[in-house]
């Protein structure tokens, strides 16, 4: 991690002087200080906001990632009309972009990403009270539970790594919040308490079922994404709710978030009858602090809204292959937000270099690359701040018509599944599987599980093998659960060799739970949610030899530090798990059972071990009765 | 309960219960058959009705259009199979993935304890194919399974194109909320066996199996489809699972609805629903169709691939199409349109069907009877034993008339332990022989007789049984001196209460199979004393054994069927049933094999021993 942390500057700075040499020679005179927003950099490492600002203080930009190629010199030559000069940083700014990459399996992803950035400091005495582009609601909510970092994403549906490839931001089902407070902050689970409160508030979501049951402190998975080295995990609170189900109620707020509403820009595309018309969707909002400048004296806020979306070639196709913004989201784009600095598409194009795979209209000349995911991308680039990008009819309307039919199953490198084993309701066995796919590279991988505590896991089962090898894991966390406080928290970083499948299996119990703990529809089933699986992951581009070909030689004898691995998380499906359910159709019947049980079996057992028997006197007949009164009139004792 | 409190009532209680024993014992066992026979009068049973409120109220509309597409894929995949004769797996593969499936497979193997003659495998291997179609916006945590099996010959090949139909079909569908899973498994059960213990990783039968690739959550609700022509007249619904297990009525109560709405003949065990109930053929039109579905439970076998889904709480039905003489026909887009409306309403379901019952027998497919109904009629023959029991109790505790002198008293008084402990240990080694012996010695047999594998097991079992008879000879020889009268009230009483608890057991998990031992077992127990007529007392016995309700069963499960069969017929039929029977315990787990074996078997031998008592 720090090699690699202290290795990106050095990449960076590489970068430019090469690439000025690059243009020093070409005779350029014209320099676009064009963001370079597209990368989606290892969101584990705090240098990637240096490498952002880097970037927006005129470093990095789209032709200068051409420079260093040979074959796009020439298509560069025309791109990039506007010059800009590099204007004074606006006190706040913001950005939206939107990259839509054609799937390997004839469906279509979409991801909308909305940066706010804020230089204010939320968290000094001086009240925050004039709000520009940053929404006064979350401000608020910054300052108040003195919030360091704030992810939260809403998902329905899973990411299917196999046919999908890795997504840009990864989320489980269900609702996900994580959260790093101030290190002021005194008592952290009952600011927690309250902001998850709040925050199902602003969202209109479930969050208020997050309480100590299903909240853990996770000592290694989540790292601070932003600025900042404190990471004493006392300040970090991690919940899912694998069962929240998102829809517009939840959309509508997330919208009314953005600086320009739903009303100009991308987000007019964010239509719910669509979006939810879809394979998969997925919004998320992330707050984190972030360095104003390259040297990173002081700071500012960003807050991050994304939305991924996945649609069905199958559901929607009508028999047509092609898809195209109208067809997506039922709008087309008329003009970018004005309140936005850069407002972008991206197509990935990466596997389609001679339009071999799909034909995209209109075209467009402006290309981009970036390091996504540990694979170089190159993409279509589409500026909506320029006019003449929406054409004669003043709206633009991209359309991708697919010509190849669809691919088979991909090999990500890592990928993740989950399932319960065995039948019956009194135990079973949770395994979890992780494939690595790399041919030669064994990679770590954290491994994060929370499990609540009515599946009473037999940690003493716990065995992690490898192609049929135990393999021991280097560090393991575990905290016990306790009944109905808190979930069972496991935590393990296990080494997957190359090319092979590990697999984690631990044995449980199911609980049998008290009558009015059961939820409504007990005979669903519980859910359990997502493992996490958080690893740095050999890159795909190191991995490739005969990347020779392309490159320059100087360039790539020694494999690059920067590109040898990325980042991924993946989430595996959450769990519905059966727990011994009583009949409550019938609670009638039971209390008349009982009741009868208990007043005949019992009642008469009582009655025979309690009553003593004594032998009655046959009681005397009429006549010595008679005789007996005439005896005790006359003063004689009686028969 | 003054009743039992006072002591004079209580013995006058006693006294009655004594003296009218054997007259009560005839009431009850009659009013025991009388009742079950009451059970199909229609006006005594209940209509049946939805309980899940998620599958009733919603309205689903039917829109399969591609019925004769999927007649048309039937017959490529039947020439497919022809051509590589067997599962043609990678058709199949690329078929699911062209349907927008994500598609896995599975390779199993097995080999069988010994050859199954029926079917004609020994070591089986084959592959399962199955594809998943994902729901949109679905977490992967619930999932419906509809499966067809891969026969040999040419059946089935309609089945197999009416699923990748309803896959084209339900892929450019929205509405699904859970995982679909369409699964075409090689070798029937072995398959589908090999595919559940792949799905929950579970080895209960010593199969070997590759792990599964994909997976999609705890299945819900599963159908397998059996169709082997382009039309049919009826579809028949098959409940009866392994152990005699049934899925939730209202997985039957969503057939017969739909096959209402749609206007299909539906039947039951093969058999339409009438109307006349009143009348006698009506009636007996409803014993049968009942006593076949008495018949199949107790045979604990799996009646169709869903059988196997019921161990993992999962439930299930087989449809199957019948193609008969009559005139009405129905096409494949109409059973398309049937599947189309039961997976959608399965699709609703939020919660598991937990609503209705899964403890009934059904006289057509429009009535059932509950538990509440058919426990009587058990519980009458099972009082008998009771009865029988009070009295020895009652015979045992009231001291012996003195006679003359008091020699013969002290004599009496002292039955010991070891004269009822031997006979029930020795017994019970004689069912664990029953149970072991046929499948660890037909090697031997083999090489010693001119029989087959399949014969030699058979063979042996029954000669096992037979030994055990000359069971009382061997047991007198290892006790000391002579048996007393004491000695076989005892050994007689706790016969009689193990009789009862182990038949109690039984029926409370298979109904039809403790009441049908029931019906055998419990006359010889009430009678059998060393003082009867000893040839013919043995007879009766010997006719009313387990191992003669099995061959009466068979006869009269033909007769049921239509099929009357000559004796030789029937006994070549018995054979095979008893090996199937074997072949069911060590392929499925099936518990009725172990259970005559291990506990019915040998508490007859105790009554047998008790009937030649010295």
């Amino acid at each position: 991690m720090a090699a690699h942390r202290s290795c990106r500057p050095v990449w960076l700075f590489i970068l430019c002087s090469f690439s000025l040499f690059i243009i020093a020679g070409s005779q350029e005179t014209t320099v676009a200080p064009e963001q370079h927003a597209s990368v989606l950099d290892n969101p584990q490492t705090a240098a990637e906001t240096a490498e952002q600002t880097a970037g927006e203080s005129g470093g990095v930009e789209e032709r200068r990632w051409e420079g260093t190629e040979v074959r796009d010199a020439a298509a560069q030559k025309q791109a990039e009309p506007a010059v800009l000069q590099p204007t004074p940083q606006p006190k706040d700014d913001f950005q939206e972009e939107l990259v839509v990459r054609p799937l390997h399996s004839g469906d279509i992803y979409a991801s909308f990403q909305f940066r706010t950035l804020w230089e204010t400091d939320f968290m000094r005495g001086n009240k925050v009270s004039h709000y520009r582009l940053f929404p006064k609601s979350l401000g608020q909510v910054i300052s108040k539970f003195s919030v360091r970092e704030l992810h939260i994403s809403f998902t329905q549906g899973y990411w299917r790594t196999m046919q999908w490839g890795q997504p840009y931001l990864p989320s489980p089902p269900g609702a996900e919040l994580w959260v790093w407070f101030q290190d002021s902050v005194t008592d952290v689970d009952a600011t927690w308490k309250e902001l998850t409160n709040v925050l199902s508030g602003i969202f209109c979501a479930s969050l208020n079922f997050i309480d100590s049951t299903n909240t853990v402190q996770p000592s290694a998975s989540f790292k601070p994404l932003g600025i900042g080295n404190v990471t004493d995990h006392r300040f970090l609170r991690y919940a899912t709710l694998p069962r929240e189900i998102v829809c517009t109620e939840n959309l509508t707020p997330w919208k009314k978030l953005l600086p320009c509403g739903s009303k100009a820009g991308l987000a007019v595309l964010l239509k719910s009858e669509k979006l939810f018309h879809s394979s998969f969707h997925s919004q998320a909002v992330h707050i984190r602090p972030v360095c104003q400048d390259w040297q990173c004296k002081t700071t500012s806020w960003e807050l991050r809204q994304t939305l991924n979306v996945v649609f069905d070639l199958h559901n929607s196709g009508q028999g047509k292959r092609e898809w195209s913004l109208f067809k997506m989201f039922s709008r087309t784009l008329t003009e970018a937000c004005p309140l936005a600095s850069s407002s972008k598409i991206y197509i990935d194009i990466t596997d389609n270099p001679e339009g071999e795979q799909f034909e995209l209209s209109p075209a467009t000349s402006l290309l981009s690359q970036a390091m996504v995911l540990g694979d170089r991308r190159t993409f279509s680039v589409y500026d909506l701040t320029q006019q003449d990008t929406f054409g004669s009819v003043r709206s633009l309307n991209l359309l991708i018509r697919w010509k190849s039919t669809e691919g088979d199953m991909l090999r990500p490198l890592l990928h993740a599944e989950r399932y319960v084993a065995g039948y019956g309701l009194q135990t079973g066995e949770i395994h979890t599987l992780m494939y690595n796919h790399h041919p030669y590279r064994s990679f770590p991988v954290l491994q994060l599980d929370s499990v609540p505590w009515y599946l009473r896991l037999y940690i003493h089962t716990l065995t992690v093998t490898s192609k049929g090898k135990d393999n021991k894991p280097s560090y393991i966390h575990y905290q016990p659960s306790k009944d109905r406080v808190r979930p069972h928290l496991l935590e393990m970083l296990v080494q997957l060799p190359p090319n092979s499948v590990t697999e984690v299996t631990v044995q449980f119990e199911r609980a049998l739970l008290k009558w009015t703990e059961y939820t409504p529809d007990p005979n669903h089933g519980f859910y359990v949610g997502s493992s996490v699986i958080s690893s740095l992951v050999p890159s795909t581009v190191a991995m490739d030899t005969n990347s020779t070909r392309e490159r320059p030689l100087f360039s790539s004898f020694f494999p690059c530090k920067e590109e040898s691995s990325y980042f991924v998380r993946v989430y595996t499906e959450p769990l519905l798990v059966n727990l011994p359910t009583p009949d409550f159709s019938m609670p009638y019947n039971v209390i008349c059972l009982t009741c009868t049980v208990v007043a005949v079996g019992y009642g008469s057992l009582y009655n025979l071990l309690t009553r003593s028997f004594q032998i009655e006197e046959p009681s005397p007949g009429l006549a010595k009765r008679i005789a007996n009164v005439i005896r005790k009139m006359r003063g004689v004792p009686p028969l | 309960m003054g009743l039992l409190s006072d002591p004079n009532r209580r013995r006058a209680l006693i006294n009655l219960l004594t003296r009218l024993n054997a007259p009560i014992c005839v009431v009850c066992y009659m009013a025991g058959v009388a009742w079950f026979m009451g059970l199909a009068f229609e006006p005594f049973t209940l209509r049946t009705y939805m309980s899940e409120n998620a599958m009733g109220s919603t309205m689903v509309e039917e829109r399969f259009p591609s019925g004769e597409r999927a007649v048309a894929t039937g017959r490529e995949f039947a020439a497919h199979k022809k051509k590589v004769s067997g599962m043609p797996v990678e058709w199949l593969v690329k078929t699911m993935q062209a349907r927008g499936l994500e598609v896995y497979t599975q390779r199993f193997s097995r080999t069988l304890p010994f050859p199954d003659e029926n079917k004609e495998r020994y070591m089986v291997k084959g592959t399962n194919v199955y594809g998943i179609l994902r729901a949109p916006r679905a977490p992967r945590t619930e999932a419906l399974v509809l499966s067809a099996p891969c026969t040999p010959g040419d059946n089935n090949n309609q089945a197999v194109g009416l699923l990748l139909g309803l896959a084209q079909y339900f892929r450019n569908q929205i509405y699904w909320a859970k995982d679909i899973i369409f699964l075409v498994n090689d070798h029937d059960l072995i398959g589908m066996q090999a595919w559940l213990e792949g799905y929950h990783h579970t080895n209960t039968t010593g199969m070997d199996w590759s792990p599964l690739q994909g997976r999609g959550g705890s299945i819900q609700a599963a159908l397998s489809l059996e169709l082997s022509s382009d039309v049919v007249t009826s579809m028949d619904l098959v409940l009866e699972g392994l152990n005699g297990q049934l899925p939730n009525l209202d997985l039957a109560n969503l057939f017969y609805a739909f096959c209402q709405k749609i206007g299909v003949l539906c039947t039951i065990q093969g058999k339409l629903q009438r109307n006349d109930w009143d009348s006698v053929s009506g009636y007996s039109h409803a014993v049968q169709t009942m006593m076949l579905m008495v018949m199949k439970q107790a045979s604990g076998r799996p009646w169709g691939d869903h059988g196997l889904f019921l161990r993992y709480h999962i439930e299930a039905a087989t449809i199957k199409g019948i193609n008969s003489f009559r005139q009405y026909k129905t096409d494949a887009t109409t059973i398309g349109r049937l599947l189309e409306g039961m997976y959608r309403k399965l699709n609703n379901l939020l919660e598991r069907l937990h609503q209705s019952y899964f403890f009934y027998l059904m006289p057509s497919l429009s009535h059932f009877v509950s538990i509440g109904y058919y426990m009587p009629a058990f519980g009458l023959l099972a009082v008998i034993l009771l009865l029988r029991a009070l009295d020895l109790w009652v015979q045992l505790a009231t001291p012996p008339p003195t006679t003359e002198d008091g020699i013969a008293d002290i004599e009496q008084s002292s039955p010991g332990v070891l004269s009822v402990l031997t006979p029930l240990v020795i017994s019970h080694l004689t069912g664990a022989a029953l149970y072991m012996l046929p499948i660890r010695f037909q090697e031997m047999a083999v090489e010693h007789f001119p029989v087959s594998e399949t014969e030699a097991v058979v063979l042996t079992a029954i000669a096992v049984y037979t030994a055990g008879l000359a069971l009382p000879h061997n047991t007198h020889r290892l006790l000391s001196g002579e048996g007393t009268e004491q000695g076989w009230r005892v050994l007689k009483l706790v016969a009689l209460l193990y009789l009862a608890v182990l038949l109690g057991c039984t029926a409370l998990i298979n109904f039809s199979l403790g009441f049908i031992l029931a019906l055998t077992l419990v006359p010889g127990a009430a009678f059998v004393t060393p003082h009867v007529p000893k040839v013919l007392s043995a007879f009766v016995l010997v006719i009313l054994s387990p191992a003669c309700t099995l061959l009466f069963s068979v006869f009269f499960f033909q007769e049921l069927q239509e099929m009357p069969v000559s004796f030789l017929d029937g006994w070549l039929l018995y054979l095979s049933v008893i090996s199937q029977g074997i072949l069911d315990h060590f392929l499925y787990g099936s518990l009725v094999y172990p259970l005559i074996a291990l506990l019915v078997y040998p508490c007859w031998l105790l009554f047998w021993n008790i009937l030649f008592w010295k």
